[in-house]
């Protein structure tokens, strides 16, 4: 990588981004900043393109053939778009937990230690298993998976699973977790599991968490973005949105008036 | 309320009934045919052996084991008239029909065994020579009445005897039924899959891959797709024509051989492996996919350490269903000369050979009556090089088959 001229304290910066589904814009001139030691939720009704910036970030749209992005993406200063960005280094710097828990069919152990095989961050095994540790220890799992890293990862139940999907992220050391609601797909034990784990990852990672649930973003983010029709329509504090919205819209959302 | 709830009972058990019917009248037609190709193929393992005693010194050929066993031993036994000794003997012993009893082989029999033990030579030996082709059907009881009546005297003086014929399994295809032999055509079968295999899994494979994880959606992947999807469905025959055109005539690969056989029918099997291996790779969960991408890994490293993996199971399936379908085809192997009597197992892809399904044609069709029994055993050993085929993919699909 080149060197880091942090240009600002932000370590994410969006300016004036818009993206396309061919002919269909799904979201339109959204600027935004990521801080590195903050929580970032984003909120918003389904269809609101929150997802799709989310996706933005590290280039997760990239593989939809028909999806264009238009305006300003930085990571550190570099431009995330750039011909020289390699998409590869970008997503092991961003890394993302998706909505639905996606273990690989393999083992507990493989789950985690593929990120850093692939991009040679152990010089032995006994490395490797260190950094294995260190990952589901941080995602709150060493305890419950030390004895049988070697079952399937896929038996695991569905909060397990996504805390491995996150232990998964965090092995290959990034420096900011894109969440795309990560607990949907929980119950409510295993989601309050999930946001004590993000309170824990906030200060080391950046994180962007995308959810549907209100409350959800009250507990765990310092910053709030609220989305509605494809347009970025308040980003502020979080106690701000939530006890004194700018805007008439995100104070007709977060008191439930539709969404 | 009562009468909708007994009629849908009634529908559920009829609905059984049929899907019972259909799985015993398949399961009664695969019997069948196991069965019948049992019994008529069973016989075409077993040989018919008639005893004979030569004196050798008294047919004064000046063989001595000295000379058997010299230099030049094997050209002296080449040169010995041993057809006549057998004639001479039979005739001897039994009589003016003697010589009718033993089949056109007897000779070679009788020169393989003085090469093994070059001290037959010196004396009277009493020899085990392969029975004429109407004594053999005759000894298996389905032969003419007279040749039954004079195998049934050749039993009783303990002058004929049956046995595995092992001579069927490692020779090859001879004008004479009782000398006869698979192995031939079983090698040249295997020598074409082996060229079939080693094109059409490689290059279908990757073509999917390429369709499926790479290629843009434009109207010119679609077009490939239509093309493939109809190749798939192209009569056999017109492969055979192709191959002709362009192994043979364009290229002037050698006639009649495994190489071009096995190029013909790896453009035969290439598209149904295309499309298998499109339909497993497809059916790979895109989260996969996904997850991989997050963390960061290249295209290609998502497709051979996740996509590839997990879509094994079914290429491999697929694969098989092709290979198959390549093993049972006759008719484009016809078109390029395939069809020849090949009297010695290929040694290698450019030499002349004939694979089992135009062993089976070639000999159905032959005249004689020891062929039936022979075309029997002949489908008995295709059927278990499929089985055996089929065995190998099952166990490679349940080593690679992923449990979620």
């Amino acid at each position: 990588m080149t060197d880091k001229t942090i240009l600002n304290d932000h370590k994410m910066t969006a300016r004036n981004v818009s993206v396309w589904y061919g002919a269909v814009q799904a979201i339109g001139d959204v600027s935004i900043d990521i801080d590195q030691d903050k929580v970032t939720a984003f909120i918003g009704p389904s269809g609101c393109g929150k997802s799709t910036f989310l996706r933005t970030l590290n280039r997760m749209n990239d593989t939809i053939a028909s999806a264009r992005v238009e305006g300003d993406i930085r990571l550190d200063g570099e431009d995330v778009y750039a011909r020289e960005m390699d998409v590869v280094q970008l997503r092991a710097r961003v890394g993302m937990v998706f909505q639905k828990p996606n273990p690989f069919p393999k083992s507990i152990y493989e789950n985690v230690a593929y990120g850093p095989r692939i991009h040679g961050l152990a010089s032995s095994k006994a490395d490797m298993d260190r950094i294995v540790e260190r990952s589901l220890a941080r995602a709150g799992l060493w305890g419950e998976v030390k004895d049988r890293l070697s079952d399937s990862g896929t038996a695991l139940s569905g909060g397990q699973q996504q805390r491995l999907c996150i232990a998964r992220a965090i092995a290959v050391d990034p420096e900011v977790i894109l969440m795309d609601e990560p607990c949907s797909a929980l119950d409510p034990i295993a989601t309050a599991k999930i946001e004590e784990l993000i309170h824990e990852l906030k200060g080391r990672y950046a994180i962007v968490v995308v959810t549907h649930n209100m409350q959800q973003a009250a507990r765990v983010s310092q910053r709030t973005a609220f989305f509605h029709l494809g347009q970025l329509v308040e980003y502020g504090q979080t106690s701000d949105i939530f006890t004194n919205p700018r805007e008439e819209r995100t104070r007709d959302y977060i008191t439930g008036r539709y969404g | 309320m009562e009468r909708r709830v007994r009629r849908r009972y009634a529908a559920e058990r009829r609905f059984r009934l049929f899907g019972l019917a259909a799985i015993v009248l398949s399961a009664g037609f695969l019997l069948f045919l196991l069965v019948t190709m049992m019994a008529n193929g069973a016989r075409g393992f077993v040989t018919t052996e008639v005893a004979l005693s030569i004196d050798f010194p008294a047919a004064g050929l000046g063989l001595t084991p000295d000379r058997i066993r010299g230099p030049g031993g094997d050209l002296a036994l080449a040169g010995a008239q041993l057809d006549a000794v057998v004639d001479r003997a039979a005739a001897a012993q039994y009589g003016a029909i003697g010589p009718a009893l033993f089949s056109d082989g007897a000779d070679t029999i009788v020169r393989r065994a003085l090469k093994a033990d070059p001290r037959l030579a010196v004396g009277r030996v009493r020899l085990w020579l392969p029975a004429a082709s109407d004594v053999d059907t005759a000894a298996k009881a389905d032969g003419t009445p007279l040749a039954e009546k004079r195998a049934q005297v050749l039993t009783d003086a303990g002058q004929l005897r049956t046995g595995f014929n092992w001579g069927f399994l490692s020779g090859s295809d001879s004008t004479d039924p009782t000398a006869v032999g698979i192995w031939g055509a079983l090698k040249g079968s295997l020598l074409t899959m082996l060229v079939t295999l080693a094109l059409a899994f490689p290059i279908g494979v990757l073509s999917a891959l390429y369709l499926e994880e790479y290629a843009p959606r434009n109207r010119w992947t679609d077009l490939i797709e239509v093309s493939i999807n109809n190749l798939a469905a192209v009569p056999s025959i017109i492969f055979g024509l192709l191959g002709l055109a362009v192994f043979l005539n364009t290229f002037h690969l050698p006639r009649s051989a495994a190489l071009v056989g096995g190029l013909t029918l790896a453009l035969m099997t290439m598209p149904v492996i295309v499309i298998a291996s499109r339909n497993a790779i497809k059916a790979v969960p895109p989260s996969i996919r996904d997850a991989a991408l997050a963390l960061g890994a290249s295209p290609v490293q998502v497709v051979f350490h996740h996509v590839l993996p997990l879509a094994l199971p079914g290429i491999l399936t697929g694969t098989i269903i092709g290979m198959a379908r390549a093993l049972g085809e006759t008719a484009p192997l016809l078109m390029i000369g395939m069809r020849a009597f090949i009297a010695t197992p290929p040694g290698k892809l450019t030499d002349p050979s004939t694979v089992l399904p135009v062993q089976i044609f070639l000999w159905s069709d032959e005249v004689s009556r020891g062929f039936i029994e022979k075309t029997s055993a002949a489908i008995i050993v295709l059927l278990v090089f499929l089985l055996a085929m089929n065995g190998i993919a099952i166990y490679l699909r349940n080593r690679f088959e992923t449990r979620w």
